[in-house]
């Protein structure tokens, strides 16, 4: 429609001319797409303001101010728990995600290509696989009746493991499972940035003597230090929107305390009991404290690196 | 030997250990599902660690048979070969459109399209927006949305301007219209990085569950992996429902849950294990998708 007012209303555009427009007339499917995807549901952000109920046109609902953020404020303890362990696990993943660096280092040690190749290849399989494959994995090892359990029983221990279900340890669980779905995968980007490298440090620091721990340290370490500077900014800034695959298909009751993250919690305010404009409201939030992460981070970067992110 | 070669090779050693421990950690899940899933289930119970109990495809034959693991398949695969076709037909020709300067309002279109990037308005606005949208209870719902996507377009974009325009401008003389060029000169040219993002864009659809769980309800166009977490999880409440109706279902067969849920993951696994020695030459491509998208 636009469209062909516009058509209709420039034709006189000499720079653009009649193939500008034909351009234009032919992307407008795309763009119909990406503005219904992508900005039409922002849109939605004006639910939070009415007191909306599903069925009934937003005309016919009453506004409803900042009620539903004051609401969000004055029973805390679901939010803060939320937010809580939402910054722990991500805390959690950040504080091993140096071990992406250390495995692409030692998998840089190896001379043999095909063995390097052969690693390479089934270090990176758990990446590929959704989070219920994950899922039912780790239930078939860790469940009741699952491998490891059966093992102890085999070996004459009385205890029972149970890491699916028990809650105090539940974060460290959940970064395990993080690290082995994620670590060959994230090595990869850092097995690019030792490749590109300069041999000729490795050949000087020979000459000088260095050992190979020495050349690690002195040489490859501070090579991929920028781009692991890179990714803990970025992880930093999206950490209150991560995995939520992840927590959703590990959520259980008995882990329920543990593991209900910021998206979890906006799913089931809204979806399960059905208070739309509460769970838009938590959404915002949610996305306010992002976007200062995102601005603090970029800060903290042109500070150190001298560039910015965005 | 001298001490800094000995400990050279204590590090070699220790490396090699190391390294062999993880890729084991990493295929072993898989390996112990498929001989899980190959046991006889009757005897499998007995616990295995390396070799398969008995043999038995019982469980695959009699759950293939089941008419919503069938639909179930078709619709992953459905929405995996529509979805990948949907997104890289779209991206690859709408950034060939955004990369002509004589397009009406081009600036602004790219910079909403880099916009796009940033933004998210959330779980529930989503859930709304779709609904309005009549996409629930609706298969356009898994491939529409990811039709044209930010990243892809710019990655494409990027990939074409680095083409030497004199091959399209020959091409122009001969009179040939945009959908032509597009077609018969720039696609074929973008060969690498189209099939960068259609192997990760089939595996992203083959592994999306979520827009089917919260907005598809009805069971004719259900998702495998969603298929997959119900049993997971009707196992965990001890409901027990959908395991009780298939041992019904089949006859002559034993049929445990465990076999059931054991044998349904390598179902959807399979087509993963498929794809994914095709897909190694594109990891470092990929990760700079992955980097932004996730």
């Amino acid at each position: 429609m636009a469209s062909n007012i516009t058509a209709r209303g420039n034709p006189g555009r000499k720079k653009i001319g009649k193939d500008g427009v034909l351009l234009f007339l032919l992307s407008t499917p795309f763009i119909a797409c990406m503005i219904a995807f992508n900005y039409f549901p922002v849109y939605g952000w004006v639910y939070a303001f009415f007191d909306y109920k599903p069925g009934i046109p937003l005309a016919q609902t009453p506004f409803a101010g900042f009620a539903h953020f004051k609401a969000m404020f004055d029973a805390p303890d679901d939010l803060i728990n939320a937010l809580v362990n939402t910054l722990a696990m991500n805390f959690l993943n950040i504080l091993l995600s140096p071990l992406a660096i250390v495995f692409a280092i030692m998998l840089n040690e190896v001379r043999s290509t095909k063995y390097k190749k052969f690693v390479q290849t089934f270090s990176t399989l758990p990446n590929f696989i959704s989070w219920v494959l994950v899922f039912s994995l780790t239930f078939a090892f860790f469940s009741t009746e699952g491998l490891v359990n059966t093992l102890l029983a085999k070996l004459g221990s009385s205890h029972a493991v149970d890491p699916i279900g028990n809650e105090r340890i539940t974060w460290l669980f959940q970064a395990g499972i993080t690290v082995w779905k994620t670590l060959g995968w994230s090595a990869i980007i850092y097995i690019a940035a030792i490749a590109g490298i300069d041999g000729e440090l490795y050949g000087a620091a020979k000459v000088d003597g260095a050992n190979r721990f020495r050349a690690i340290w002195h040489i490859t370490v501070p090579g991929v230090l920028p781009t692991f500077l890179v990714l803990l900014l970025l992880s930093i800034s999206n950490m209150l929107s991560s995995s939520f695959d992840q927590y959703f298909v590990f959520y259980n009751p008995l882990v329920a305390g543990k593991i209900e993250v910021l998206d979890y919690y906006v799913y089931r305010s809204g979806i399960k009991v059905g208070d739309y404009p509460f769970a838009t409201a938590v959404g915002m939030f949610k996305t306010l404290v992002s976007v200062i992460l995102l601005f603090s981070v970029n800060f903290v970067s042109k500070k150190i690196r001298g560039q910015s992110m965005i | 030997m001298n001490p800094i070669r000995l400990g050279s090779r204590t590090f070699d050693l220790v490396n090699y250990v190391l390294l062999t421990l993880f890729v084991l950690l990493c295929i072993y899940p898989f390996y112990y599902v498929f001989i899980y899933s190959i046991s006889d289930p009757a005897k499998v119970v007995q616990g295995i660690f390396l070799l398969p109990a008995g043999f038995e495809l019982g469980t695959y034959k009699s759950i293939l048979t089941l008419p919503y693991i069938k639909t179930a398949f078709l619709v992953s695969t459905a929405r995996t070969v529509v979805g990948t076709l949907l997104t890289v037909v779209c991206c690859s020709f709408f950034s060939y459109l955004l990369t002509k300067d004589r397009m009406l309002f081009r600036k602004l279109v790219y910079r909403l399209l880099v916009v796009t990037l940033y933004i998210n308005a959330g779980l529930i606005p989503w859930y709304i927006t779709m609904k309005m949208l009549h996409l629930d209870d609706n298969f356009l719902l898994y491939v529409l949305p990811t039709a044209v996507s930010g990243f892809n377009v710019i990655l494409i974009k990027t990939y074409i301007e680095q083409l030497p325009a004199a091959l399209e401008e020959s091409a122009m003389i001969d009179g040939a219209g945009y959908l032509t060029l597009f077609w018969q000169v720039i696609f074929p040219l973008c060969k690498p990085i189209v099939a960068t993002v259609a192997i990760f864009a089939s595996v992203g659809q083959w592994n999306t569950w979520m827009d089917n769980y919260f907005l598809v309800h009805s069971p004719h166009l259900k998702t495998l992996q969603l298929t997959l977490y119900e049993f997971l999880s009707s196992a965990n409440t001890f409901t027990g429902m959908d395991a009780a109706s298939i041992t019904r279902n089949a006859q002559n067969i034993v049929l445990t849950p465990e076999s059931i849920k054991m044998s349904t993951t390598m179902i959807v696994t399979f087509p993963i294990l498929l794809v994914y020695p095709f897909m190694q030459r594109y990891f470092v491509k990929g990760i700079m998708l992955g980097a932004i998208k996730g």
